[in-house]
């Protein structure tokens, strides 16, 4: 099964956003949140995200929701850092909320690490109204 | 106390000393943090960093490491990976060479160019390390020692911010300011500076 991370500067929003996807997808225990610094500060931190990742991986591939700026570097950072040479962890061009939503149920549904990225990718082009 | 936590520390210092130059530069271009994250960065490296630690390499990987975590703005990743990158060049060294200096700038920049994927001219940090690592290279080439080789490269970053006061941000949360951006000296190019100040009096001393 694939696993998630969600990774923002601010911990509220990224416990918030995978509380709401996991509401989504219920008995889906695959999903972690990587929000904050240690201390609670805003601000992301790639050795957090490195643990995120190791946790919810269990071989399939994790797909990662980030919200801006330094949220990507971080997460570049610690995909380096865990030395995944098969590209098995990969940042989701994707809305943080609707992004996790998506990938939430369809990880859940037993999707592979490619569609979840493409139906994750595509909630961008989602009107709201 | 080994040297290279003694001129970690003091990196520290000065930046702790500029802690409210750099996030009022911050203020101007950007989200007005980055004296206060890089000054929590640099408390945490001198806690987790051994003071003993005599191997160089080992003690800026343990340092980097600790600013990927701790700094919580771009700056942790961009300098984290910079001074791992260094690391990798002065692993098991114990004394740094001045072309090891040379090597370990090199590695640095060239790990700020992949995470931050900047090249000159963004107003970024690289806009000072850059011209920096130009002219310690020429000094070094022509005979000079580690320290003279400094102050040549610091006479480079300070003009580096000089030229960040004339152009656009094009990389980070100055960018949306484009235009705007004009007249202000980047931060990180500052810190960046600052930090090559710090160890060209280090060296000197």
């Amino acid at each position: 099964m694939v696993g998630l991370v969600i990774v923002s500067h601010s911990w509220k929003i990224a416990e918030g956003v995978k509380d709401l996807a996991s509401q989504m997808a219920p008995g889906f225990d695959g999903i972690r949140a990587a929000g904050g610094l240690e201390d609670g500060e805003i601000g992301t931190d790639a050795t957090r995200i490195m643990e995120a990742i190791q946790a919810v991986d269990q071989g399939d591939g994790v797909v990662i929701l980030c919200d801006l700026g330094s949220a990507i570097m971080s997460a570049e950072t610690a995909i380096e850092l865990l030395e995944d040479e098969e590209g098995k962890y990969r940042i989701a061009d994707a809305p943080v909320v609707e992004g996790a939503i998506v990938a939430a149920v369809e990880a859940a549904g037993g999707e592979d690490l490619e569609s979840i990225i493409a139906s994750a990718e595509d909630a961008r082009n989602e009107s709201k109204l | 106390m080994s040297r290279v936590y003694e001129c970690l520390t003091k990196i520290g210092e000065t930046i702790t000393e500029n802690k409210d130059f750099l996030t009022d530069l911050d203020r101007e271009i950007g989200d007005a943090d980055h004296g206060i994250n890089m000054t929590r960065g640099f408390h945490a490296v001198a806690e987790k960093v051994p003071s003993d630690l005599e191997d160089i390499g080992a003690a800026l990987k343990k340092a980097g490491m600790t600013l990927l975590s701790t700094v919580g703005g771009a700056s942790g990743p961009l300098y984290g990976t910079a001074y791992m990158e260094a690391g990798k060049v002065m692993a098991g060294k114990t004394e740094m060479t001045a072309e090891d200096f040379k090597a370990a700038l090199e590695a640095a920049i060239a790990g700020i160019q992949k995470r931050g994927k900047a090249v000159k001219g963004e107003k970024t940090m690289l806009d000072a390390l850059i011209p920096a690592l130009d002219a310690y290279t020429a000094a070094i080439e022509g005979g000079a020692d580690m320290g003279a080789g400094l102050e040549e490269a610091c006479k480079a970053a300070n003009e580096g911010i000089e030229f960040t006061k004339t152009i656009i941000a094009t990389k980070g949360r100055a960018s949306y300011l484009g235009e705007r951006s004009i007249g202000h000296q980047d931060p990180g190019a500052t810190s960046a500076t600052l930090t090559l100040e710090t160890i060209r009096d280090f060296v000197k001393a």
